[in-house]
């Protein structure tokens, strides 16, 4: 869906993009992830045509992209707001009639998203008068109201409640598996991991890391295993992440150089071995290791 | 499918006019202007404040002048009363003021002009006092000639006023009669209301940038369409509201003006077309001459000078104002960049004068062609006639002047608006220029 080639964007003497390289894959629930200033908002606002690359080109199927392309993309800034004085239904219009759809067109989608979720009498309110979580699902309506083949989200739980944020997930998933492709760009890693397929992770400009969410934390697989036995035990030696306590037994998260099966051999002769398992590292600790020792090389 | 320029007029212009500020505004101003023509007239047809004046007349200079209808003179005798008693006297009684006029040794004029003093019981007010200096003037130099031996009489028959008819050399030899007070008033109307326009309409471009970054949809709307194209929208629709807001007040004030002129209050009008407080003495002229007057005046080149210098300066201030208000976050940081952007118009308001004196002069000609001040200065030299070379160079260099400034606030716009929290200098903004 998208191919960013060497894409470059300077502002003054600061480097907001070295060069990056990214495919964003048709389909994906894509999450572009770094930290604050990292360059994310520099590359949507590139692939909304809201800036342009100092070098470097952005392919939007297959092709570079261009002004018409606007009306495929929808769009929700992290900066968001709408109009205060003007009234819901107007605003909504208007918006999606600067995405180029009719006015006919234009009413009937709406309408039709207002009643899914459940917002009918918003229609004639000003947006002053609206509640901060209503605000927030007549935004997502503007983003999705012309069908467009590629969803762009910058942060868009933050200043979400968690009725709407569960909402909106669910709409959002829909959307994918209607067709649609759906970047997630946030420095929050948490809250995006379990929604995402795949993943860009991006630092000072650069691309990190980037592929399947699977993948990438398999490759930074880094010998943390999680065991469940029936008695408390003395892991001496190793390196004791996290224990815990259930009903079933307890469970304890170590790190070790050792290899598993070694593992299982010693604790099964000491203990009743419930449950074995390797751990797949988090997004947020794979981010923090790339950040502190680079990142890993393909063939290790 | 609209373009969306189109789009963005049409909203700028409909949530303007449907405010009922707009209503409020439309409807008071024509009401506030016609009472500004009005009210001068009822003021001037009221009955004036009569005062009346002992005066204390020692050397007997102004005897027995009586005054007027509104100022009236009563004489103390000298031999019985003295400035003290005077002054007892006027405390005493339901007079106005006291005039004291001394006498001093051998009734010299200089001594006596000197030492004149005049007593209120209240503020005298300067309409008094200047009765009574030109009252005492005329009185001390008909003095001062019979000192001279010379008869004040044989001076009053020397008296000439001197009355020129001017005319303008017309292009193919006809004369025509000057209509200087005439083209005065029109290029000075013409000059302010475009400079309220401007300065009314272009502010408001930059509120309406301030308000969509602060609500913080304007990146909302970028992705959709090229911020220059929401900027010259805004411009656009802006400019509309205003073009419909003054036909409105032209026609509105136009009626209100007609109707009580010629139906409420015309005996004021007449008296007021005669007498012209505050506006360009037209008293002299006649019917005829009236007419040779407006003849003399181009008017279908004042008329498109109007309207062009009317847009024209509105467009080259609003693209200005749009980039002002895409660097700032709130109207409250404006204020240290308005003034540089304001000073220009505020000096070809200031200079207005000068160029009506010298409508072709130096100062007239550079200021009507710096494109921040010629909408202004180049509409007050107009009436007057302005060789075409020098309309068409102004005219080139605004137009020129509003690509460059278009290209130039269309960059620190596109950066401006998506830049929060940020406290911008001048040298913020010229950095964004290179972006």
């Amino acid at each position: 869906m998208i191919r960013a080639k060497d894409v470059r964007k300077q502002y003054g003497d600061k480097v907001a993009l070295a060069n990056i390289n990214l495919n964003i894959p048709s389909g994906s629930i894509y999450g572009l992830l770094g930290p604050n200033g990292a360059g994310k908002t520099s590359f949507i606002r590139i692939m909304n045509q809201i800036t342009a690359p100092d070098s470097g080109v952005v392919l939007f199927n297959n092709e570079p992209l261009k002004p018409a392309d606007i009306g495929r993309i929808g769009y929700l800034p992290e900066e968001r707001g709408l109009y205060k004085k003007m009234k819901v239904g107007e605003q909504v219009l208007y918006l999606a009639k600067l995405k180029g759809l009719n006015s006919s067109e234009a009413k009937s989608r709406a309408k039709e998203w207002f009643v899914r979720l459940e917002m009918e009498d918003f229609w004639e309110k000003k947006v002053e008068d609206l509640s901060k979580g209503m605000a927030q699902k007549v935004q997502f309506v503007t983003t999705v109201l012309h069908k467009p083949a590629l969803l762009i989200f910058d942060e868009p739980f933050t200043g979400f409640d968690p009725i709407n944020t569960n909402l909106i997930k669910n709409e959002i998933k829909r959307l994918n598996q209607e067709g649609a492709t759906v970047i997630f760009s946030t420095h929050r890693m948490e809250s995006v991991e379990e929604i995402c397929d795949h993943i860009g992770l991006i630092n000072n400009g650069k691309v990190m890391a980037e592929g399947l969410l699977l993948d990438i934390r398999k490759h930074y697989m880094n010998g943390t295993y999680a065991f469940t036995t029936r008695e408390e035990q003395n892991f001496s030696g190793m390196d004791v992440l996290h224990r815990d306590f259930q009903h079933i037994g307890h469970t304890a998260t170590i790190k070790s150089e050792v290899y598993p099966s070694t593992l299982i051999q010693k604790l099964a002769k000491e203990n009743q071995l419930l449950g074995f398992e390797e751990v797949l590292p988090r997004v947020s600790d794979i981010f923090i290791d790339i950040v502190n020792n680079g990142p890993k090389p393909m063939n290790s | 499918m609209k373009s969306p320029i189109l789009l963005i007029i049409q909203r700028e212009f409909i949530t303007r006019v449907r405010k009922k500020t707009f209503l409020l505004m439309t409807l008071l101003a024509p009401l506030l202007l016609a009472a500004v023509m009005i009210v001068p007239g009822l003021l001037a047809s009221m009955p004036e404040d009569d005062k009346s004046i002992v005066v204390l007349d020692e050397p007997s200079i102004l005897v027995p002048e009586e005054g007027t209808s509104q100022f009236s003179l009563e004489y103390l005798n000298p031999n019985e009363f003295d400035l003290e008693t005077g002054k007892t006297f006027l405390r005493e009684s339901d007079k106005d003021a006291l005039l004291y006029i001394p006498s001093g040794n051998g009734w010299d004029p200089d001594f006596i002009k000197n030492n004149i003093l005049l007593f209120g019981k209240e503020d005298i007010g300067i309409d008094l006092q200047r009765f009574v200096e030109r009252q005492l003037e005329e009185k001390i130099n008909q003095q001062k000639l019979i000192r001279q031996g010379v008869d004040p009489d044989v001076v009053a028959q020397t008296k000439t006023k001197v009355t020129i008819k001017s005319f303008t050399m017309g292009e193919e030899g006809n004369e025509e009669t000057s209509a200087t007070p005439l083209k005065m008033g029109l290029g000075y109307i013409a000059g302010i209301l475009i400079y309220f326009f401007i300065f009314f309409y272009a502010v408001q471009v930059m509120r309406g940038v301030i308000e969509e970054k602060t609500s913080r949809i304007v990146e909302v709307i970028i992705s959709s369409v090229r911020p220059r194209q929401l900027m010259m929208g805004k411009i656009l629709g802006i400019g509309l509201v205003g073009v419909v807001q003054f036909l409105i007040w032209v026609i509105l004030s136009g009626t209100i003006y007609a109707v009580v002129s010629t139906f409420i209050y015309p005996e004021i009008f007449a008296q007021q077309v005669s007498a012209g407080p505050g506006s360009p003495d037209l008293s002299t002229v006649d019917q005829t001459n009236l007419f040779s007057m407006l003849n003399s005046i181009n008017f279908p080149v004042v008329l498109s000078g109007f309207v062009f210098y009317f847009f024209g300066g509105y467009f080259l201030y609003s693209a200005l104002f749009a980039a002002l208000g895409s660097a700032i976050d709130q109207e409250a940081d404006s204020q240290q960049f308005m003034l540089p952007v304001t000073a220009p118009m505020i000096i070809a308001i200031t200079t207005a004068m000068n160029v009506i004196q010298d409508p072709n002069g130096p100062l007239a000609f550079w200021m009507s062609m710096i494109p921040l001040t010629s909408p202004i200065s180049m509409m007050i030299r107009l009436p007057f006639g302005v060789p075409m070379w020098q309309i068409a160079l102004s005219a080139l260099i605004l137009v020129g002047t509003f690509f460059g400034v278009v290209a130039l606030a269309g960059k620190i716009y596109r950066v401006g608006i998506l830049m929060y929290g940020k406290k911008v200098t001048w040298k913020e903004l010229y950095k964004w220029l290179k972006y």
